[in-house]
């Protein structure tokens, strides 16, 4: 397989706190003192790769970067450290404001969490999904007429509905203008936000099956950002799964959801809801996440909410370790493997 | 349940006035919750749960008009009562949960005090010690740095974050009765098991009889003791939570499970539900409004819906339902054996 997109010591930190005003930073320049603002450290020295053809999941809690990660990955925002490489080409020396206009944005598209919203309510359906066709393909008349009706039909959406305005269609239908709009310009590498979070189970099931199909069809790779484990376990190869900025273990998602060797994701699989159990017999996460404000570069970052943290958590921070198909950060993931079974 | 029940609706209905037409989007929807009880309404979206918690709560749309029903709180019908009736009972004794926490909050007011509010109007608590009631109570629902969080606005925290407001609000003046309508939808999972555990929690300390509308039947199935299928604006099926997932007896329901990504190993696997909802509008809807979507459709079908067995526990309104496995005993609370 060849590596598509690489991703390496990737982080992305946001400045917080009162900006000084300018008598400050005056001083502060004239006294030679250091700038130090406290900074958000929303994505820290991260690195994977996705290959050709393959589905990626990205999972974890709201605020663990994951939002963060595939703005910058899909250049909407500017990296602070570390590289994106998209086949050969180096995507962070490009600064986001230059990249919309670049031959490389079609490679890179998304799929954002709700159509609903994402989707201009004053175009149609047919201009949602034109419009970057026009922009990037530069395709007018009939050209442009045929590839949309091309692109539509691909998705399951009917021709008639084309005209119609996002409020006029049903969540899936707008779904499928939202996949449309993204696979138009026939990207290398399809970002999906939690593409069917906002659909009922009956029409998730089918919007699943369109985009298995289509990566069949076109040959994308998937980045597919979820929290519905369920799903990510249908649809991902591999899975990442992060947590306060840092990926915490990756591996092929049967193996991680049936072995989890970090503590946050054993949590995270028990907490996916099951229909055959009742009541609440999984592992709470108790305590609250640490602040992702400067955080002290050699404590865990799981470390207090971890139903394991021993000392040693506290005073080295544990790295990317590798365990048979899982890559794990954690000090003691060794004590989770399992047991070799006995034959029976 | 023996005990009274907190809640019980009978025979709802709802209609919709809307240019293109009358829209019956409840009809003749029965169900009730006892004290300390959790039962969920699932469904699709269109379905009908949130009209019947609006319903409830009084809080309808100008266009919906409640055409037929009783909804019982006890002693007191919620659909007949005086609007002053209904603001003294709303708040404390039946509080919601809302689907969308962003716009259910005050946008230009802090959530200190958002919650503050309802402590003085109805938890008893004097002007000065809501404040810092009211950090105790984001504290509880698990806000990081409450005191801090107190004084933001909405705009300034994430859906999770507001979402936890949305509970502490509800749950500010302990109500009897708490409707949450998919209080974890735009929730992580390790939050919604979080928050889903407060909800139990606060139930089952203080009584509380909760109404959970979702449309993850997974998540139902974990959280509830009963699960009310509705599909249309119709119940379809009534029933204890183990019993109606080891023995689905309406079509629809049976569908419902089998779409659930938790049934299947792989997404081929996965079956999707044909066709969609009925138009609501039609004068010339069927009496079982699933006929047409349903695979096991007779001629009997036409004919108005059976009416429930009295007593029965497992109510289903269908005339040839699925064949009937052999019965479960009611597991409350108890773990059943994984199937897979």
């Amino acid at each position: 397989m060849t590596v598509l997109l690489d991703v390496a010591e990737f982080s992305k930190l946001f400045p917080v706190g009162r900006v000084p005003g300018a008598w400050a930073r005056l001083k502060r320049r004239y006294s030679g003192g250091p700038e130090k603002l406290p900074k958000v450290h929303a994505v820290d020295n991260v690195s994977f790769v996705i290959d050709e053809g393959e589905t990626v999941g990205l999972v974890g809690e709201s605020g663990c970067g994951k939002s963060t990660l595939v703005r910058a990955l899909t250049r909407l925002i500017d990296a602070s450290e570390g590289s994106v490489k998209l086949g050969p080409r180096e995507l962070s020396l490009t600064p986001a404001r230059q990249f919309a206009g670049d031959p490389d944005r079609a490679r890179i598209q998304m799929v954002f969490q709700d159509a609903g919203e994402s989707v201009n309510p004053r175009f149609s359906a047919f201009e949602a999904i034109a419009d970057p066709l026009r922009r990037l393909r530069k395709l007018r008349g009939k050209a442009l007429k045929d590839r949309v009706e091309t692109v539509a039909s691909q998705c399951g959406l009917p021709l008639q509905l084309l005209t119609r305005f996002p409020h006029q269609l049903s969540g899936g239908q707008r779904a499928r203008v939202g996949i449309a709009r993204a696979i138009a310009v026939e990207p290398d590498l399809l970002v999906l936000d939690e593409p069917t979070a906002a659909l009922d189970v009956s029409v998730q099931v089918v919007i699943l099956q369109l985009l298995q199909r289509l990566k069949k069809e076109l040959g994308m790779s998937y980045l597919f950002v979820s929290h519905d484990l369920s799903v990510v376990r249908l649809l991902c190869d591999r899975v990442l799964v992060m947590y306060l900025g840092k990926i915490v273990e990756s591996g092929p998602a049967m193996e991680v959801f049936e072995n989890p060797l970090h503590p946050y994701t054993q949590a995270l699989v028990a907490a996916v809801p099951r229909m055959h159990e009742s009541g609440s017999t999984h592992l709470r996460l108790i305590g609250e996440p640490r602040s992702p404000i400067d955080p002290d570069p050699n404590v865990c970052r799981f470390y207090g909410r971890c139903p394991r943290g021993e000392d040693r958590c506290k005073t080295e921070m544990p790295a990317l370790r590798r365990f048979r198909a899982h890559h794990v950060a954690c000090h003691f993931a060794e004590g989770f493997l399992p047991k070799p079974k006995p034959a029976s | 349940m023996t005990a009274a029940p907190a809640l019980s609706v009978e025979g709802l209905c709802v209609e919709f006035r809307t240019r293109s037409g009358i829209v019956r989007a409840l009809d003749d929807v029965s169900f009730s919750v006892g004290k300390g009880e959790t039962i969920a309404l699932v469904g699709e979206s269109g379905s009908g749960k949130s009209v019947t918690a609006y319903a409830v709560m009084g809080i309808l749309d100008p266009a919906g008009r409640v055409t037929g029903g009783r909804a019982m709180l006890g002693g007191l019908d919620l659909l007949s009562a005086t609007s002053s009736q209904i603001a003294e009972v709303r708040g404390r004794d039946i509080a919601m949960i809302f689907q969308n926490p962003r716009t259910a909050l005050n946008p230009i007011r802090p959530v200190g005090r958002q919650i503050a509010d309802v402590l003085i109007r109805h938890g008893n608590v004097p002007r000065r010690e809501a404040p810092a009631q009211s950090v105790e109570m984001l504290r509880a629902v698990g806000i990081t740095d409450p005191a801090r969080r107190a004084k933001a606005y909405p705009f300034e925290m994430s859906g999770g974050m507001c979402q936890r407001v949305m509970i502490a609000i509800a749950l500010a003046a302990k109500p009897s009765l708490l409707i949450a309508d998919e209080p974890t939808t735009g929730l992580d999972v390790t939050t919604q098991a979080v928050i889903m555990d407060l909800v139990n929690d606060l139930a089952s300390q203080m009584g509380m009889a909760t109404i959970f509308i979702t449309h993850d039947l997974a998540l139902a199935g974990q959280r509830s003791g009963r699960i009310v299928v509705m599909h249309a604006g119709h119940v379809v099926e009534n029933a204890q939570t183990a019993e109606l997932f080891a023995n689905p007896r309406h079509p629809y329901t049976a569908e419902l499970i089998a779409a659930n990504p938790d049934s299947a190993a792989s997404l081929d696997e996965l079956a999707s539900i044909p066709g969609s909802l009925p138009d609501l509008r039609r004068a010339d809807l069927p009496p079982c409004r699933y006929s047409e979507r349903c695979p096991r459709k007779l001629d009997t079908c036409a004919r108005p819906l059976p009416p429930p067995v009295p007593g029965a526990d497992h109510i289903v309104a269908c005339w040839n339902p699925m064949p009937a496995a052999a019965p479960v005993a009611p597991t409350l609370g108890a773990p059943m054996a994984n199937a897979s």
